[in-house]
């Protein structure tokens, strides 16, 4: 395990005092570095069909914005969000710059389907409440595209981590306030859509009405199929800039089935 | 001084039974008599087995566990509003004291949770009227005479039936359940709630801790674990993923999110890595049988705690501290995330948890005395004594001795139990179950 990291450091300074501090801080910076890359790999990484585990989440996603905080102290991190062109705010995670890039390069390939739920106006027996970005990711397209520019990323850090006077890079373990970007990816993480569920034993007659509507609203078989294209897909899916395009392809493809939706809730009501 | 307290404690444990599943073993639970054992598994089957007559009339010998009775809990589902499959493994199992001749349990996968009646039938009723013995309905102008139909005893049948379905009050996944002493109410606990049944009702049940936050983005911390106090019936525990153990008490609120006791350990700061919060996510919590300790197993440990007292551990054992430098191997791997379950003997002076290399581990607290032991075929020849083993963390490997670098993490042991009165113990491997007892 000790040999997990090793690549053959540079020798940027000849000075012997501060060759072997250096190196020991590059040593460190590229083992965060690493396992930074490996916990966003691990938040992508979703199964199919089944819910992830959520503690496992929450400490993955921990340990990104302990890494995330530690960066930013160093300083770091503001290098890597530079590195990706720096077109969003600085204080984002790096994942969600990478993701955007990556998925945005998906969707115009015609990219797999979105699948959103619609907030459902009106409805007395649940609240579904959406998280306003669930994106879908290719990991097989978007993984090489996400470790290439951070290695070429890290190369660019690594000069700056040397430039850096006397500071030995230690795990300060500061309980730094974490940056609005981390809130904004976990909440991305986890503020999948919720129900909540109303009194259990609910009208059964309701339910059958809901079930029935659920079938031919969701698609099944073309959103499965749509998974089957992209392995990764799931709802706790690190996210991104769809946020504020739901797409515009979903959105028509909901919008009918979104007025019909309301008839129907206009007949449950009324009767 | 007398001779028996100067002996050394022997862990002198014989293979009693192997049972092979046909599903990986998701929990495993004596009843309270420890007269049956009940296991579940990922396909959402349970599987009971039940200790063999002979051997309760028999006290020096004790017997071996056959299947008594094996039936379908859970089954998987679809939920369609979020498109997600709800898996049947059975998360838990948990029995209710007996009251009459049938038993009940509680078993809960992911989202529901099932109370299961399990009873004997060993009669029926023959000589009907109208009915011929085959069930076939007789004409009732052939019948000529009335007789009062008997109970005729027949081979012995286990029944199990789902008596209640406790079902859509748990948006996130079920990890615990537990019954009351008063056996009226039991709590069940997900990611971030935790709710208060009565058996009885199954349409209704309270939250009792909410730690979700307002805003989802915020979150950070989950429950791992809850359970009920043994005698108390208004106070109960539950675990996070930061390490920590709130003690509540229903007494003080409907709403128990202001905890009575919050029990912690200040984190040592030479240990400090990337790693420190995942490795003290504690994965299960289980009260001593006196209520007067509590045990708490974190990734690399055990921790028995003093309710009295909320700063530290009174004790702690090292589960596989050699596996503390290749916490980020096991990151990468996700073993990390292993949830290992842990329990105590029948007087609490034993406590038993799992490992890895289907290795499991005894802390005995009265001698301070630990062992390794394996459940594997290999090691447990019939009819002799399970032998301890040694991990070698370094330097000469010596005979009989293990390598760090050699065990499977692949074959874990993360479910074991310890029968409530005798020195019989389940240890579950991935797909096998095996019963060890002290050896007489």
């Amino acid at each position: 395990m000790a040999n997990m990291y090793s690549k053959g450091t540079k020798r940027k300074f000849f000075d012997s005092v501060d060759a072997a501090m250096d190196n020991k801080a590059v040593l460190y910076s590229r083992q965060r570095q690493s396992l930074l890359d490996m916990s966003l790999i691990k938040l992508q990484l979703c199964h199919m069909l089944v819910e992830p585990n959520m503690c496992r989440s929450v400490l993955i996603a921990n340990t990104v914005r302990h890494i995330q905080e530690e960066m930013t102290h160093d300083g770091s991190w503001q290098l890597v969000t530079e590195a990706f062109g720096g077109s969003g705010p600085s204080d984002h995670l790096v994942a969600t710059e990478v993701l955007c890039r990556s998925s945005a390069l998906e969707q115009q390939g015609g990219g797999p389907k979105l699948y959103s739920v619609m907030g459902y106006d009106g409805c007395r027996e649940e609240e579904v409440v959406t998280d306003e970005a669930l994106c879908s990711v290719t990991f097989s397209d978007g993984a090489p595209a996400l470790l290439g520019t951070i290695d070429h990323c890290w190369d660019r850090a690594e000069l700056r981590m040397v430039a850096v006077e006397d500071r030995v890079i230690k795990d300060s373990g500061s309980e730094v306030e974490s940056g609005e970007g981390a809130k904004t990816v976990m909440g991305q993480v986890f503020g999948t859509f919720e129900i909540k569920n109303g009194a259990p034993g609910s009208d059964p007659a309701l339910e059958e009405l809901f079930s029935a509507v659920d079938a031919s609203y969701y698609d099944l078989d073309t959103m499965l199929t749509s998974i089957q294209s992209t392995p990764k897909m799931g709802p706790y899916n690190l996210l991104d800039s769809m946020a504020s395009s739901h797409g515009p392809t979903s959105n028509s493809s909901c919008r009918t089935d979104l007025s019909e939706l309301d008839h129907i809730m206009e007949i449950i009501v009324g009767s | 001084m007398e001779a028996v307290s100067c002996q050394c404690y022997q862990f002198n444990l014989l293979l009693v039974m192997l049972f092979v599943t046909a599903d990986i073993i998701s929990t495993v639970e004596f009843n309270h008599s420890g007269e049956l054992l009940a296991t579940g598994d990922k396909g959402g089957r349970v599987v009971i087995f039940q200790q063999e007559l002979e051997s309760k009339n028999q006290p020096q010998c004790r017997g071996e566990y056959n299947v008594y009775s094996t039936f379908q809990s859970h089954e998987p589902e679809f939920d369609y509003l979020k498109s997600l499959e709800i898996e049947e493994k059975i998360n838990k199992i948990r029995w209710l004291p007996q009251k009459n001749a049938a038993q009940f349990l509680l078993s809960t996968n992911d989202k529901t949770i099932k109370l299961w009646k399990i009873s004997e039938r060993d009669k029926r009723p023959e000589g009907y009227n109208l009915k011929e013995e085959d069930g076939r309905y007789r004409d009732p102008t052939t019948v000529t005479t009335l007789r009062v139909p008997v109970f005729q005893p027949m081979d012995l049948m286990v029944e199990a039936s789902p008596r209640r379905v406790f079902a859509n009050a748990h948006t996130y996944h079920i990890n615990s359940i537990s019954v009351n002493s008063d056996c009226e109410t039991y709590l069940s606990a997900d990611d971030l709630r935790i709710n208060l049944w009565n058996l009885e009702i199954t349409d209704r049940s309270f939250n009792i801790v909410d730690i979700k936050p307002v805003n989802m983005e915020e979150l950070t911390e989950v429950i791992t674990a809850a359970e009920f106090h043994p005698n108390q019936c208004n106070t109960f525990v539950y675990s996070s993923s930061k390490g920590t153990i709130r003690l509540c008490d229903m007494r003080a609120s409907a709403l128990c999110d202001q905890h009575s006791k919050l029990f912690e350990e200040p984190e040592d700061p030479s240990n400090r890595s990337f790693f420190s919060e995942i490795i003290s996510s504690i994965s299960d919590v289980k009260f001593s049988h006196s209520g007067r300790y509590m045990m708490t197993r974190d990734y690399l440990s055990v921790k028995i705690w003093d309710l009295n007292m909320e700063s530290r551990p009174v004790e702690t054992y090292q589960v596989h501290e050699y596996l503390r430098s290749k916490l980020c191997s096991l990151y990468e791997n996700d073993c990390i995330f292993d949830k290992f379950e842990c329990c105590w003997n029948g007087n609490d002076s034993v406590v038993m948890t799992g490992s890895y290399n289907n290795f499991f581990r005894m802390f005995d607290r009265g001698y301070r005395q630990d062992v390794t032991l394996e459940a594997s075929r290999e090691s447990s020849k019939p009819r002799s004594v399970l032998k301890p083993r040694k991990v070698c963390t370094g330097g000469k490997r010596k005979k009989d001795e293990i390598s760090v670098d050699s065990l499977d993490f692949n074959k874990k042991i993360l479910h074991t139990a310890w029968h409530p009165q005798d020195n019989i113990i389940a240890v579950a491997t991935t797909n096998n179950l095996y019963i060890f007892q002290d050896k007489l």
